[in-house]
């Protein structure tokens, strides 16, 4: 099943590194990683998306909250909360596809930031859902390249994750 | 202040009294301010792999953090079999590092390497120092993440001009840090655990080095524990000596080569309380084999421990000593109730078990058996006020067997990592710390080559340990496996053109000693430690293809051991 791990830890350089190095030593997947600066300077907030079972997620959290320079560790899909993440992408936009891909990127809500006479570049925040979507309603061989953030998480409503 | 000498004062505001280690060009302000003090003696060594070894048998020993001092680079990494021996089996260790000055980090510069990249994985935590503001604070943060949760190796990197720059020095009342483990455990789970043990008919002690690294306290209360409800208890290799060996409750050692009572109890008991074990793959062998039928307890300090290869019913987040105490404190206040007509079963089926005498073995009287030898030297040094360090292979199996240790800490091997070479660093970091005491490192030919160059440590500062050799010309426990498991292949795992180890004692200014004769071990040990001033290197020249027994083979469960 699909977590998002949220994490405070220290900004410290090395933390991000002992995490993805505790990951890959134990062989735990990362299907995406976001780290940067909180309102604090003096702590980091990171995204991680993971998969795995229950005994697995119970141990990647564990080994996570080892680390002493992890501060708190949540499982975002324990309850409700909100995902988004944004994807730059450039596509072919030529004679009449450049009519339909306008189309589809407001479908999408997607914002074209940049335009050439043969690309657009289209900007699209969602889960990451959404941004796959999106991407299978391209025709293939217009996409020329694409750039993905990886998922950011937060809580809805009082969930909320501080020191 | 400068760096250095905060180095120095750092050390010895955390009362710090030894420091193992091995100068070079990036510590040499660290090595300055040594020459000009008194407070912290400092033992060179002949590799920085002995270093760290001797300071983790300081650490297993004594309990007080081992302090190691390596330059850059190649003292760096020299380092980091030693930080995985002692990060396997939770050894609290300050391993300072020099590192080349920070406006050359980065540049491929003369004996640089990326420490603590390289250490990251192999420390509990580690630091690079860029100012030397932050290096006082740093310092106490080491000390308090080495010794406090599970206990572990941690590494503080100090550039040459950090070294050489003034700051402002800090003590380490000042220290504050937000990692605080937990230490007394859930009253809840406590007290499901004392109404389990009331009515278990079959129950068990399953105990790790969790019991030791939680201190003098913890080894008192189960014993206590044990008298008082009159379980039996099992130990894993790192756990021996916290229940005597002599003790009436005591099984031996489980496992891979553990006893046959102890495995055989371990597979049918109907609860197991694990204290500061982690269920390791030579304790459970096959994993849907192990224990099936038992409500599992399990008490440690480490939260990833627990649940992470066996599922338990009643997990104990906390400090064992913490632990043990709530635990007889509410066992007590129940009323002190167990099933006793259900354990004299037990112990009658246990009783059945013990009749196999497994770790019996042919007496010879032209071959020396390893195992006697061993024997022998239990026997002869009984009284002593003793420790016995090993390196990896059969002989530590024979020796964890054939040993009664009577109490913690006295016991010095790695178990984790395996590490062989470890057994004379081991010796002189224990000896360094109990000058009078008896300490004899037990070790095969193979292993005793890994660090043999530190006999001349030993020498330079009169170490007058006690090296049992047993010599059976093979890489004893690789044999075995290539006779069970290999058709009797013996690829590679015969040594050949051994030194003439009499010899190569001798060299080193020691007593060398070779024994042939299953008649001679006898007065040879008795010679040897009589000798108390003086190291005594025993090649004791044993039967070849002697294999330890009982044995789990892998990929089997606990009760399908090899006897003979």
């Amino acid at each position: 099943m699909r977590h998002i791990l949220s994490l405070l830890l220290e900004n410290e350089s090395g933390a991000l590194s002992r995490v993805s190095g505790l990951f890959s030593a134990r062989g735990y997947n990362i299907e995406s990683l976001t780290v940067a600066p909180t309102e604090d300077s003096s702590l980091s907030r990171m995204t991680v998306v993971t998969t795995g079972s229950d005994e697995v997620l119970e141990q990647i959290t564990k080994q996570l909250n080892k680390l002493v320079d992890v501060v708190r560790v949540i499982d975002l899909t324990d309850g409700s909360h909100i995902e988004r993440e944004l994807m730059l992408v450039k596509v072919r936009a030529v004679a009449k596809d450049r009519e339909e891909m306008k189309r589809i990127s407001d479908i999408f809500r997607g914002r074209i930031l940049d335009v050439t006479d043969k690309t657009y570049t289209i900007e699209l925040t969602g889960t990451g859902a959404k941004l796959d979507a999106f991407f299978e309603s391209l025709d293939q061989d217009a996409i020329l390249e694409t750039v993905r953030t990886g998922a950011s998480g937060i809580g809805r409503g009082e969930r909320i994750l501080k020191v | 202040m400068s760096g250095a000498k905060m180095v120095v004062q750092a050390l010895i505001d955390q009362g710090v009294d030894t420091v193992f280690g091995y100068p070079g060009g990036a510590v040499l302000p660290i090595y300055d301010e040594i020459f000009q003090q008194n407070s912290i003696k400092h033992f060179l060594v002949r590799h920085e792999q002995g270093a760290v070894h001797a300071a983790e048998a300081y650490a297993r020993s004594t309990g007080k953090p081992g302090v190691v001092l390596v330059t850059s680079g190649p003292g760096a990494t020299n380092a980091v079999t030693g930080l995985t021996d002692a990060l396997m089996d939770s050894i609290p260790l300050v391993v300072l590092t020099g590192q080349v000055p920070t406006f050359m980090i980065g540049s491929d510069a003369f004996q640089e390497a990326d420490t603590v990249g390289i250490t990251r994985p192999c420390t509990k935590h580690n630091w690079l120092v860029k100012d030397t503001d932050a290096l006082a604070h740093t310092l106490h943060s080491a000390f308090h993440v080495a010794s406090s949760g599970r206990p572990g190796p941690v590494l503080v990197d100090i550039p040459k001009d950090v070294q050489f720059a003034n700051g402002t020095y800090e003590g380490p009342a000042k220290m504050k840090s937000h990692y605080q483990p937990k230490l007394k455990g859930d009253l809840e789970a406590i007290t499901a655990l004392v109404a389990a043990m009331e009515v278990a008919q079959k129950p068990i002690f399953y105990t790790g080095g969790g019991v030791i690294n939680s201190g003098p306290i913890a080894s008192q209360l189960l014993r206590e524990l044990v008298a008082a409800t009159n379980f039996p208890i099992t130990s894993t290799l790192m756990g021996l000596g916290s229940y005597p060996g002599n003790g009436d409750n005591w099984l031996g050692m489980l496992g891979m080569h553990g006893l046959y009572e102890a495995n055989m109890a371990m597979h049918d008991c109907d609860l197991m309380i694990n204290i500061g074990a982690r269920f390791d793959d030579r304790i459970t062998g096959r994993l849907d084999a192990f224990s099936p039928g038992s409500t599992k307890a399990h008490i440690d300090i480490d939260a990833s421990s627990i649940n992470k290869v066996i599922h338990v019913d009643i997990p104990i987040l906390g400090d064992v000593a913490h632990v043990l105490e709530d635990m007889l404190k509410v066992w007590k206040a129940r009323g002190r109730t167990t099933n006793s007509k259900a354990l004299k079963t037990w112990w009658a089926e246990i009783d059945g078990w013990r009749k196999i005498r497994c770790l019996d073995y042919a007496a010879d009287s032209k071959v020396i058996k390893p195992q006697y030898a061993l024997e022998r030297l239990e026997a002869l040094t009984k009284d002593h006020d003793r420790y016995i360090t090993t390196e990896v292979g059969q002989h530590q199996m024979w020796a964890a067997q054939y040993y009664k240790f009577d109490r913690p800490r006295r016991w010095i091997n790695s178990g984790g990592l395996g590490t062989m070479g470890v057994g004379l660093p081991y010796a002189m970091g224990v000896q360094f710390a109990y000058p009078d005491a008896t300490v004899a490192c037990i070790t095969g030919e193979a292993s005793i080559q890994m660090c043999i160059q530190e006999l001349s440590t030993a020498q330079q500062y009169s170490l007058p340990l006690k090296v049992i050799t047993l010599n059976n010309r093979y890489l004893g426990m690789v044999r075995q496996w290539q006779e069970f498991f290999h058709g009797n292949r013996y690829s590679e795992s015969y040594v050949d053109a051994l030194p003439d180890f009499v010899k190569l004692a001798e060299a080193y200014g020691h007593v060398g000693m070779r024994i042939e004769n299953p008649s001679d071990v006898e007065g040879a040990l008795k010679e040897a430690l009589a000798l108390k001033d003086r190291l005594v290197f025993m090649d004791f020249i044993t039967d070849q293809e002697e294999n330890v027994y009982p044995m789990i083979p892998g990929g089997k469960g606990l009760s399908e051991m090899i006897l003979k």
